[in-house]
């Protein structure tokens, strides 16, 4: 497997990372970088292992083995020092509903330890468009508004790093294009790397710089989206995504100029024998 | 990123700031719901109007309690004190479980020790709104003021709320680990102590076994000293020093309990589910 170029700093190293549930590997020795600045996607089907990664790089779930290494930070023995400087959101993890939305900022505003909470709550609602219900109780508001309360929580801190597990899920097409544009001028503003665990392909080609692909708990394959799309001759990352869920997999340039190494390695006896299998 | 906005982002030391933050988020919650303000005090003065009738007609009828006046009342406030010390802590935990709340709660700088100190500020202030209501009736009513236990009280009262909050400590554990079914523990786990902690009687009164065990508890020191005061008229530092160092061990152990079980639901991943 290909791993990103080393020139950039990485903002995630991760490196064997496993869990284990009882006897299943859920998440089966992966590594992989993200670098600073880039948006990566995690993507895979149901049950690839995604959610489970982005739990262990943000220390709710404690891994079986491997290292994972956040902002220079070792999770494993100083997450808090890390959890300063980035911000999660999805959409399974809710905000009190009782609260309004203002009340709900101003806590993790203070949690995160913004200094001037309240002028960050008022620019974030410009932004966001939250300002006609900034002082509604969170219950009450529309999937699609609860989504950008949600966002407004993942950027209250000006976040380094932003780990998104299945952003725009449920949402229709039009609040989730919105929501992506918002991710891409946020980047763009702050430099700020995005991990985001997906299955949906339009989001993926759109966002991420560099996708990793999972299925049962591994990384099966990784590069950028036109490239995924260009080696297995596809119109678009959905082709991939099923080529890879069905075992279809191509293999990298790199991957073939190794295999071709390894072979002429063994003779020309070898390489006949090959062309003729 | 600019310095000045790397400096927006919070100290990760240990912060009053996240301390502050958690309590502000429970008081909002109380305030959005009268029901809820009101549930923190129906009870406890129902009770005390309840056990001072009991008193008023065992006065009329017993030469003991017109000796010891208020011996039921003060018993049933401190008790109360305790229960609400404990359900405070919990239930403010379990706010965070039926909100789905925790995933983000456990991803901010927030540490687990100022959580806990948060859990417990939150106990304080939900049971003086409990028993500051129940404490009136009392005086008003049955003639009955507790601050007639002078500057013991306050020691009592932080001795019952230290053991409220070793009880919450494990109710929250076991709710991290096992989920919201959890819940039903909260409001029993203290009454199978109901029987040993010598509330409304002396521990004397125990069968000889049991009394070492009722002893290893700090509430039966409490309510011994309690009853010291009333009805001997002294007061008894042994029993409060009992309690204090008993209550070291349980917030001690109330702490690993829960630690053991955080660490359990990570290992788990029970974490983000929590509320599901």
């Amino acid at each position: 497997m290909s791993t990103p170029s080393r020139a950039r700093s990485e903002a995630i190293r991760v490196s064997g990372l496993t869990k284990t549930f009882s006897t299943v590997a859920a998440v089966d020795g992966i590594s992989f970088l993200v670098p600073h600045g880039s948006t990566t996607a995690l993507l895979g089907g149901n049950g690839a292992g995604k959610t489970t990664t982005i739990s262990m790089l943000l220390g709710l779930i404690k891994p079986t083995a491997g290292t994972i290494e956040v902002l220079g930070v070792d999770m494993r023995r100083a997450r808090h020092k890390a959890l300063a400087r980035m911000n999660f959101e999805s959409p399974y993890v809710d905000l009190p509903k009782r609260l309004t939305v203002r009340e709900n900022l101003r806590v993790y505003g203070r949690l995160y330890g913004v200094k001037d909470v309240a002028s960050r709550i008022d620019e974030l609602a410009g932004e966001l468009a939250l300002t006609e219900f900034l002082d509604r109780p969170s219950g009450t508001l529309s999937a699609g508004q609860k989504t950008r309360v949600g966002l407004a929580k993942a950027f209250i801190n000006t976040p380094e790093l932003l780990l998104l597990d299945e952003p725009t899920a449920s949402l229709d097409p039009d609040t989730a294009d919105w929501v992506r544009q918002h991710f891409s001028n946020y980047k763009e503003r702050s430099g700020a790397t995005i991990l985001l665990a997906s299955h949906n392909m339009t989001e993926v080609e759109r966002l991420a710089d560099n996708v990793i692909m999972m299925n049962k708990g591994r990384i099966v394959d990784e590069g950028a989206p036109r490239e995924l799309i260009a080696r297995y001759g596809r119109a678009n990352m959905e082709e991939v995504f099923i080529d890879i869920a069905r075992n279809r997999r191509k293999p990298s340039r790199e991957e073939e100029g190794a295999a071709v190494d390894e072979l002429l390695s063994h003779g020309p006896r070898a390489v006949s024998e090959e062309v003729r299998s | 990123m600019s310095d000045l906005e790397r400096l927006n982002t919070g100290s990760t030391a240990f912060s009053p700031g996240r301390i502050g933050a958690m309590i502000q988020r429970y008081l909002y919650l109380i305030r959005s719901s009268w029901p809820r303000m009101v549930s923190m005090f129906y009870w406890p003065t129902l009770q005390i109007l309840i056990w001072g009738f009991i008193q008023t007609f065992l006065i009329q009828h017993s030469s003991f309690f017109a000796q010891a006046v208020g011996v039921l009342i003060g018993a049933v406030l401190l008790w109360d004190v305790m229960f609400r010390g404990q359900l405070g802590f919990s239930l403010s935990f379990f706010e965070e479980i039926w909100s789905r709340n925790m995933g983000h709660l456990l991803v901010s700088p927030l540490r687990i020790s100022e959580f806990i100190l948060a859990l417990m500020v939150m106990s304080t202030l939900r049971t003086l709104i409990a028993v500051i209501p129940a404490a009136i009736i009392a005086y008003l009513m049955f003639e009955f003021s507790i601050l007639s236990l002078g500057i013991m009280l306050a020691a009592f009262l932080f001795s019952l709320l230290m053991f409220g909050w070793a009880v919450g400590l494990v109710v929250s554990g076991l709710a991290l680990r096992y989920g919201q079914s959890a819940e039903e523990l909260a409001w029993a786990l203290l009454f199978l102590l109901a029987p040993i902690a010598a509330v409304y009687y002396p521990v004397a009164i125990l069968p000889g076994w049991v009394e070492p065990i009722a002893y290893a508890f700090p509430l039966a020191h409490v309510f011994e000293g309690l009853r010291a005061i009333m009805i001997d008229g002294q007061v008894r530092l042994d029993f409060l020093a009992w309690s204090f160092a008993l209550n070291a061990l349980y917030i001690g152990l109330g702490v690993a309990v829960f630690l053991y079980f955080f660490e359990q639901a990570r290992e788990r991943g029970m974490l983000l589910q929590l509320g599901e």
